[in-house]
């Protein structure tokens, strides 16, 4: 809008650094209390300038965890959701981009039925299927397990669907000329396509990480032994019965610590995560 | 360098014919121009030699080879596409190189090759750029340098100029000119522009319908259609066509709307015969009333500056062929009653039913 009124744009910052405010607030709340002993958090009302016991308290929880609720320490957990996460879109770059590949750019019997069926899926959510998941994991042994944990998660229809949508943007000719230049199937895969989707896997990168960091109910059924745990499951087991029990302070470091890598990915991938969702570079 | 003979070629998808029987022979170096209206086959035809599309029936040959099961990479062909089909993510210089890569030459090799058709194509300055930095005209002159640099038996182009602008397409279509003079290559050349085509062609193969409608040099499609076709889709405006029949034992031609011709020479072998009198819009000249074989009314006229395209009906109640004439702009008056003529060599007889030429 090229209007300029000034009572308009007072009124629209207004509004923004509310909204801001507003999401920022409970951010900042958690931050402070992961600053402050169990004594100073437990005093009504709690301080709102940061206390001096945020080194102390992080290497509590990244070292041994809480006294009182688990004991489990959060670095291993950390560990684990790194795995998870990096593990998780990897995968599934890696098979969506092999199978879009395949449904846009070979002829072969029944070639819609499969795409329809990788289609579907995107109607299941993991949450629907995911006790006779459950079933098949646990029958291949791989309760407690990395695999257990990424394997379920990485196949994904939604991601599939993207890149083949991403496929049919480029030109047939672009196959043709690289066809008549000499280049087999998968030379063309490595050599044109695998460039030209940068951008959109580094779009779905974004999202699967975070997707995968955030997994709870899954890593829930099939972990029960504490050096499998991600971090999110690692807050969960630190709060158990009543308020005074729990150590708040040290739920709120690991809290703090659960929410900074998926907000590093987006801040360090921001660039190419809205290039993928805007630019098609042809 | 090798000639392409193409022989009896068919080509379905399904149970759709698309393109029936169409034989050529071109020669080694020749530049031929397959030329025709949208859906009419020629860029079927032009991917069939370049093994992108599979040849239904029929014989495909390059260099006396049959190729018609082998791969494009093998056929020793290079094509350019309309829209370039650069790989938009390599440099000018990758783009070159990237068929000779995968041939695994030598480097100094894919060097001396990309920098000698930089050089042919004025890119030596461009070749570090992306395909998207550079302009429609320097794209394309990218997509020729892929071509080049193969060092191919036969260049497939397939409608290279039509995504430029016109003034563009001119300079292009002499450049091309010049590379063809240059390097000798046997080309095939596909397009919808009568112009391109006319100004390019060593040979050229009119299409329509899946069908050749006429093989020949440019000056004798021009000058001898081999049916209505040809003779409407050759030259612009396209030539004038008045229904009429032969008589008098075939001395002279009668037409709806007044029209009276005397044959040339008489050919009692056509007498009674219903014919299609073809006569160039260019051809066309005022004369006195007395002479006039044509005296349309005229509708409209077009200012090409020193030219004017003159539109007019033949027939006073305005039912009658439309006529157009290519006339000096001095001698156009704007309305009323056009005395013509035309010399009877450039004259043209179509049988009204099939549209074939009729030869004399």
């Amino acid at each position: 809008m090229v209007e300029n009124r000034p009572l308009l744009n007072f009124v629209s910052h207004a509004v923004l650094i509310i909204g801001a405010a507003l999401v920022a607030f409970p951010l900042y709340v958690t931050f402070v209390a992961s600053t402050l002993t169990f004594e100073q958090i437990m005093t009504v009302p709690m301080q709102l300038t940061p206390g001096d016991h945020l080194v102390e308290n992080y290497r509590q929880v990244l070292t041994g965890g809480t006294t009182t609720g688990s004991r489990a320490a959060v670095g291993g957990m950390l560990v684990n959701s790194v795995i998870m996460a990096l593990v998780i879109p990897i995968g599934k770059i890696s098979i969506s981009i092999l199978s879009a590949f395949a449904i846009v750019y070979f002829r072969f019997p029944l070639r819609n039925f499969f795409f329809w069926m990788i289609f579907v899926t995107l109607m299941l959510p993991v949450e629907v299927r995911i006790i006779p998941t459950f079933k098949v994991i646990a029958d291949l042994g791989l309760l407690n397990s990395y695999a257990g944990l990424t394997l379920p998660l990485i196949a994904s229809a939604t991601a599939t669907f993207l890149f083949r949508q991403f496929f049919m943007t480029i030109p047939d000719e672009l196959a043709e000329a690289a066809r008549i230049d000499g280049a087999g199937p998968m030379r063309f895969f490595w050599d044109v396509v695998v460039p030209l989707s940068k951008t959109s896997m580094a779009a779905l990168f974004v999202i699967q990480f975070i997707y995968g960091w955030n997994q709870y109910l899954w890593p829930l059924l099939i972990t029960s032994e504490e050096s499998m745990y991600p971090v999110v499951i690692g807050i969960k087991r630190m709060i158990v019965g009543g308020d005074a029990a729990n150590e708040w302070n040290l739920v709120m470091a690991t809290a703090m610590l659960a929410m900074l890598p998926p907000a590093l990915v987006v801040l360090l991938m921001q660039k190419w995560f809205v290039k993928g969702l805007v630019e098609t570079e042809k | 360098m090798a000639g392409v003979s193409i022989r009896n070629v068919c080509k379905s998808f399904g149970a759709v014919q698309v393109m029936e029987d169409i034989s050529i022979d071109v020669g080694d170096g020749e530049f031929v121009v397959m030329v025709g209206p949208s859906g009419c086959g020629k860029s079927t035809l032009l991917r069939m030699v370049a093994g992108l599309e599979t040849i239904t029936s029929g014989e495909i040959a390059i260099d006396g080879r049959v190729v018609n099961d082998l791969e494009p990479k093998d056929r020793n062909i290079a094509m350019v596409f309309q829209n370039y089909a650069l790989y938009p993510h390599m440099s000018v210089y990758d783009n070159m190189a990237y068929g000779l890569k995968i041939q695994k030459r030598s480097k100094a090799d894919i060097d001396a090759r990309v920098q000698r058709a930089a050089g042919i194509l004025e890119l030596s300055k461009l070749l570090a750029r992306r395909p998207r930095e550079l302009s429609g005209g320097q794209r394309q002159r990218v997509a020729m340098g892929r071509a080049i640099v193969r060092e191919p038996l036969v260049f497939l182009f397939d409608e290279p100029l039509s995504n430029l602008d016109a003034k563009l397409r001119v300079q292009m279509r002499s450049e091309l000119q010049a590379l063809h003079q240059r390097l000798k290559t046997t080309t095939l050349y596909v397009t919808h522009d009568q112009v391109e085509a006319m100004t390019l062609a060593q040979r050229m193969l009119v299409m329509n319908a899946g069908r050749a409608e006429q093989i020949g040099a440019p000056l004798e499609v021009y000058s001898k259609p081999a049916s209505t076709f040809v003779a409407g889709f050759i030259g612009s405006p396209p030539m004038n066509l008045i229904a009429g029949r032969i008589g008098d034992k075939g001395r002279t031609l009668a037409c709806d709307g007044d029209v009276h011709v005397r044959l040339p020479e008489p050919r009692p072998s056509l007498d009674g015969r219903s014919v299609l009198l073809g006569v160039r819009p260019e051809h066309l000249e005022t004369c006195p009333e007395r002479d006039a074989a044509l005296r349309p009314d005229i509708d409209f006229i077009e200012l090409l500056g020193s030219d004017s395209l003159v539109y007019g009906h033949l027939g006073a109640d305005g039912r009658g062929a439309r006529v157009a004439a290519r006339l000096h702009t001095s001698i156009v008056a704007r309305e009323g009653h056009l005395p013509l003529r035309f010399g009877p060599e450039q004259m043209h007889l179509f049988d009204l039913d099939s549209g074939k030429r009729i030869e004399g």
